[in-house]
C-alpha cells in the first residue's frame, strides 16, 4: 500500500489535483482511498489531503510516519506535515510561500530555508517552483496540476493517458494550459 | 454497473436516489452538508430542500413518510439535537412511506462544538440505527434502511462520523428502484400521539425493535471475520477500518453494520470463541456497555478514553501492538497557520469596531464564520454555544451583569442563516422581555462557513429554482422594535459601525444592528469587483502598523512597510486605506 499525504493552505486546489490522481488509480485497478477534513481549516488554515491506493485499503487516513511521500504546495507545510513522513520517505514540494497571519503581523517569522533544512534533514526532497511555472503558463492556479505531473512521475505511473484524464475533468477552455502544467511537472 | 469514487456524503446521496426517495430535506452542517447538495442533481425525481433548521427539516420528512413518500433527513450530530422533538415521537408512530434520519457525528470536533456520540439517541428514542464503514456501505446501508424502515415500521437512524462523510472510496452504483407513493389513509391511532395512542404505540415500536433484532441476527449488514485467535475485535462504521489496520489479519472481527438493535445471539456466539474481546469505537462506550450488559467480558474505552477521533496508530499506541513506523525529527518550527476572516469579509469590519468599545460591552457569539473573530487581534467575544443562543444568552448575562452593578452592555452576534435557524425565536423574547441587550445580525446573505448553501434570506433554491426571498428586516420590524432601535450599517464603513455601536450603548433596552455586506466569495461579489485591489504608495507610508490592525491575509508588513502581498486575495474592500491617516492606500483597477 502507497500512502501520500498532500498539504497545503486552504484553497490552494488539493481536491482537484487528488480527484485526477484517483482516477487514474482507479483506472490502474487499485483500491483507493482519499480522506480530507474540510470546514473551518478553509479560512486560510492548513489543509490536508491524504491518499491511499494498493490491492486493499482499510482506514482512509494516515498515522504519523505512515506517509511514503509528502506532496506539499506551501513551504512550511511540508515542514509542518514532516511527522507523517516514514523513514525512507520522499517529499515533493513546492518553493511558494504563503504567510500566515502571525507572520504577516510580525509575531512568528518564516523560516525560508524550509526546503534546504528538508533536503538535509530527509535527502530524497524534489524542490519545483510549481506556482511559478503555472504563472508564466498564465493562470497561478494550475500550481495543483504542475504538483501533480511531479508527483505522478515520482511514483512512476507512466501507464496512463493523463492528457485524457485531464481533459475529462477541468473545464474545456482549462484543458490545454492544465495538460501544459502536467507536462512542466513531469519533465522538471 | 460503473464503478466511480465517491464520498460518504454523495454515496449516500445515491443511495437514497437508487432507493426511490422523493423528498429530502437538511439544514447545512459540517460534515453532512454534501449530502444534500448531491440530492440537488436529482431534482427530476426528488424534492431536496434546505430548511431553516433541522426539526423543520425532520418534520418535512415525517410528513412525506405519513403521507406515503420515502423520505428522509441529514444533519450534522448537534443538529440531531434540534430535531429529537419530532423524532423521540415519530419512533413511536413509525412510518407509511420508509423513514430515514441521517445524522454526522465529528469526533476530534474538526468543526464543531463538541463531540457528541449520537450512537445513544437510537437506544434513547427507540431507533434502528446502521453504521456504514466505507463509501459502498453508505450507498447499501441507506438502501437497506429504507426496507428496515418499512419491513419493520420503524424510523431508521442512518449513523456517519466525519471520516465516513468526508473520505472517498470506490462504489458500484445502480439504478433508481421504483418506488410507487404508498396510498395515504386516515390513521390517528398511529399517527397522532394524544396519550392514549402513544401508551398503544409504545408497546408496538418495542415489538417492532424485537422483530427487527432477530432480522439481525442474519442480516449480511452484520459480518463476522473468524481468524482461530485468541483475540477477537468487535467494531462499527470508520473503527472497524481502524482497527483491521492496526490488529491485521491475525484477529477475529465482529463488525456491526446493524448497532441498534443488536443481534445478541451473533454477538455471544462470536464472543464465546475468543479468550480476550476488546472494543474499538470512538466516542461513548456504546458497544462496549451493550456487551457488558450481556454479561460478556469485554474492553476497550479504558484504554482509548472517549475523546477525539481515532487512528491505526492511536489504537497501536492504546494497546501496545508493532507496528509503528519511525519518522524524521522536525529541523525548525513551522509558524501557526490559525484559520483567519478571508481578505474582504465583511466580518472583520463589525469585529473591528467592536474592538474599539471592548470596555463597554461583553459579546456573545453564535454558530458560524464569524467564530473566527474569536482569536487575535480582535478577541471579539467571551461566549459561543449553539445556534441562536447568540441572541437568547445574553438576555440572561445582562441581568447577571446588572447584578454585581456591572455596567458594561451584553451584545450577542449571529448570522442571517442563523437568524432564520432558530435567532429570531430569541429576537422575539428579547424585544418582548425588554431585555437591556444589542443584538448584532450580521447579514452576509448566504450560509458561508458550511460553504455557501441557500437559506431563507436567498432568492434561489437548493433545486435552483427562483424564491421569495424572506426579509430579515422587516421581520426584525415585526417585532415592533421602534425604528430609532433598528441599525442596519455596511460593516466595513467604519464611520457607519461606530455610531451604530455608539448608538446602542447609548440606548437602554433592546437595540439591533443589522450589519449588510455579502460574503466576499459569492461568485456575484467577485464578478462585481474583478481587477479592482488596494494599492499602498510606499511613499506615503509612515510604517504606523495602523492599516495591519485589521489583520487582512492580503497585507504583509516588511521592512518598516505595509504591503499588499497578494493582490488576487485583495478585495478592494478598503477597510485598510480607512486605517490609514496619511492616505497611503487607495483602491485601484477594474473598470468599475
Amino acid at each position: 500500500m502507497t500512502s501520500i499525504l498532500l498539504t497545503g493552505v486552504g484553497g490552494q486546489g488539493t481536491i482537484l489535483m487528488t480527484k485526477i490522481l484517483s482516477k487514474a488509480l482507479v483506472e490502474l485497478g487499485y483500491d483507493v482511498k482519499m480522506s480530507e477534513i474540510h470546514g473551518m481549516s478553509q479560512r486560510g488554515g492548513t489543509v490536508n489531503t491524504q491518499l491511499r491506493f494498493g490491492e486493499k485499503v482499510y482506514a482512509p487516513n494516515i498515522s504519523e510516519g505512515d506517509a511514503d511521500i509528502i506532496v506539499a504546495f506551501e513551504k512550511v507545510e511540508a515542514l509542518r506535515a514532516l511527522p507523517y513522513l516514514k523513514k525512507g520517505g520522499r517529499i515533493v514540494m513546492d518553493s511558494h510561500e504563503i504567510y500566515s497571519m502571525p507572520v504577516l503581523t510580525g509575531e512568528e517569522s518564516y523560516p525560508s530555508d524550509a526546503d534546504e533544512l528538508l533536503k538535509k534533514t530527509v535527502g530524497n526532497v524534489l524542490v519545483i517552483p510549481a506556482s511559478k511555472i503555472a504563472e508564466k503558463l498564465g493562470n497561478g492556479k494550475v500550481q495543483n496540476v504542475c504538483l501533480l505531473g511531479a508527483l505522478a512521475k515520482a511514483l512512476g505511473l507512466d501507464h496512463v493517458d493523463w492528457n485524457k484524464l485531464i481533459a475529462d475533468t477541468v473545464p474545456a477552455k482549462m484543458v490545454e494550459i492544465n495538460q501544459a502544467a502536467f507536462k512542466a511537472g513531469w519533465d522538471y | 454497473m460503473s464503478k466511480v469514487l465517491l464520498s460518504g456524503d454523495e454515496a449516500v446521496a445515491r443511495g437514497a436516489w437508487e432507493a426511490g426517495v422523493s423528498v429530502a430535506a437538511a439544514y447545512p452542517g459540517t460534515p453532512s452538508t454534501e449530502i444534500l447538495e448531491n440530492m440537488a442533481q436529482y431534482k427530476d425525481d426528488v424534492y431536496a430542500t434546505w430548511a431553516n433548521n433541522e426539526k423543520i427539516a425532520t418534520e418535512i420528512a415525517i410528513g412525506a413518510s405519513i403521507g406515503g413518500l420515502r423520505a428522509f433527513a441529514a444533519m450534522k450530530h448537534v443538529g440531531m439535537n434540534v430535531a429529537t422533538d419530532p423524532m423521540f415521537t415519530v419512533a413511536y408512530t413509525g412510518v407509511n412511506g420508509g423513514l430515514m434520519l441521517v445524522t454526522a457525528d465529528d469526533p476530534g470536533a474538526h468543526s464543531s462544538q463538541n463531540e457528541q456520540d449520537n450512537r445513544l439517541y437510537a437506544p434513547h428514542a427507540r431507533m434502528a440505527m446502521l453504521e456504514p464503514s466505507d463509501s459502498q456501505e453508505c450507498l447499501d446501508f441507506t438502501k437497506a434502511a429504507f426496507d428496515i424502515s418499512e419491513k419493520f415500521d420503524l424510523v431508521v437512524e442512518l449513523r456517519m462520523t466525519t471520516r465516513v462523510c468526508h473520505s472517498k472510496s470506490i462504489v458500484e452504483l445502480g439504478p433508481r428502484q421504483n418506488v410507487p407513493p404508498k396510498k395515504y389513509e386516515s390513521n390517528p391511532a398511529k399517527f397522532s400521539m394524544l396519550p392514549a395512542h402513544a401508551r398503544v404505540r409504545h408497546y408496538k415500536v418495542e415489538e417492532n425493535l424485537r422483530a427487527l433484532a432477530e432480522y439481525s441476527e442474519t442480516s449480511p449488514l452484520n459480518k463476522v471475520e473468524h481468524a482461530g485467535s485468541k483475540l477477537g475485535i468487535v467494531a462499527s462504521g470508520i473503527n472497524y477500518m481502524h482497527a483491521h489496520e492496526a490488529f491485521g489479519e491475525g484477529v477475529g472481527y465482529l463488525k456491526l453494520g446493524i448497532t441498534y438493535p443488536i443481534a445478541e445471539n451473533l454477538v455471544r456466539d462470536f464472543c464465546s470463541k475468543y479468550d480476550e474481546i476488546i472494543v474499538i469505537e470512538e466516542g461513548e462506550p456504546y458497544l462496549e456497555n451493550t456487551l457488558k450488559a450481556m454479561g460478556i467480558k469485554c474492553h476497550g474505552k479504558a484504554e482509548l478514553g472517549p475523546q477525539g477521533e481515532l487512528s491505526a496508530s492511536r489504537i497501536r499506541e492504546a494497546f501496545g501492538l508493532p507496528g509503528e513506523n519511525d519518522t524524521y525529527e522536525s529541523p525548525a518550527q513551522a509558524p501557526n497557520r490559525p484559520p483567519v476572516l478571508c481578505a474582504g469579509c465583511p466580518h472583520r469590519g463589525f469585529y473591528y469596531s467592536l474592538r474599539k468599545h471592548k470596555d463597554k460591552l461583553v459579546a456573545v457569539d453564535d454558530i458560524g464564520c464569524y467564530a473566527l473573530g474569536a482569536s487575535a487581534p480582535f478577541f471579539g467575544f467571551d461566549a459561543g454555544i449553539c445556534m441562536g443562543s447568540g441572541f437568547s444568552i445574553p438576555i440572561g448575562l445582562s441581568l447577571a451583569l446588572k447584578a454585581q452593578g456591572d455596567t458594561r452592555k451584553a451584545f450577542g452576534i449571529l448570522g442571517d442563516s442563523t437568524f432564520f435557524h432558530s435567532g429570531f425565536n430569541s429576537l422575539v423574547d428579547a424585544v418582548h422581555q425588554q431585555a437591556d441587550v444589542c443584538l448584532v445580525l450580521l447579514d452576509n446573505s448566504i450560509t458561508a462557513m458550511t460553504g455557501h448553501q441557500e437559506n431563507a434570506g436567498t432568492e434561489i433554491s437548493l433545486m435552483g429554482y427562483e424564491v421569495p426571498a424572506i426579509s430579515i428586516d422587516k421581520m426584525v420590524a415585526a417585532t415592533g422594535l421602534a425604528p430609532e432601535r433598528v441599525r442596519v450599517v455596511d460593516p466595513i464603513d467604519q464611520k457607519a459601525m461606530d455610531e451604530a455601536i455608539e448608538a446602542a450603548l447609548a440606548t437602554e433596552g433592546t437595540f439591533v444592528i443589522i450589519t449588510r455586506r455579502p460574503c466576499a466569495l459569492l461568485r456575484e461579489v467577485i464578478k462585481a469587483r474583478a481587477g479592482r485591489h488596494c494599492e499602498i504608495d510606499a511613499d506615503k507610508c509612515k510604517g504606523c502598523k495602523a492599516c495591519m490592525r485589521v489583520a487582512c491575509p492580503a497585507m504583509k508588513f516588511a521592512d518598516g512597510k505595509a504591503e499588499i502581498v497578494d493582490i488576487a486575495n485583495c478585495t478592494a474592500c478598503g477597510l485598510c486605506a480607512q486605517m490609514c491617516k496619511f492616505g497611503a492606500i487607495n483602491v485601484v483597477g477594474g473598470a468599475k
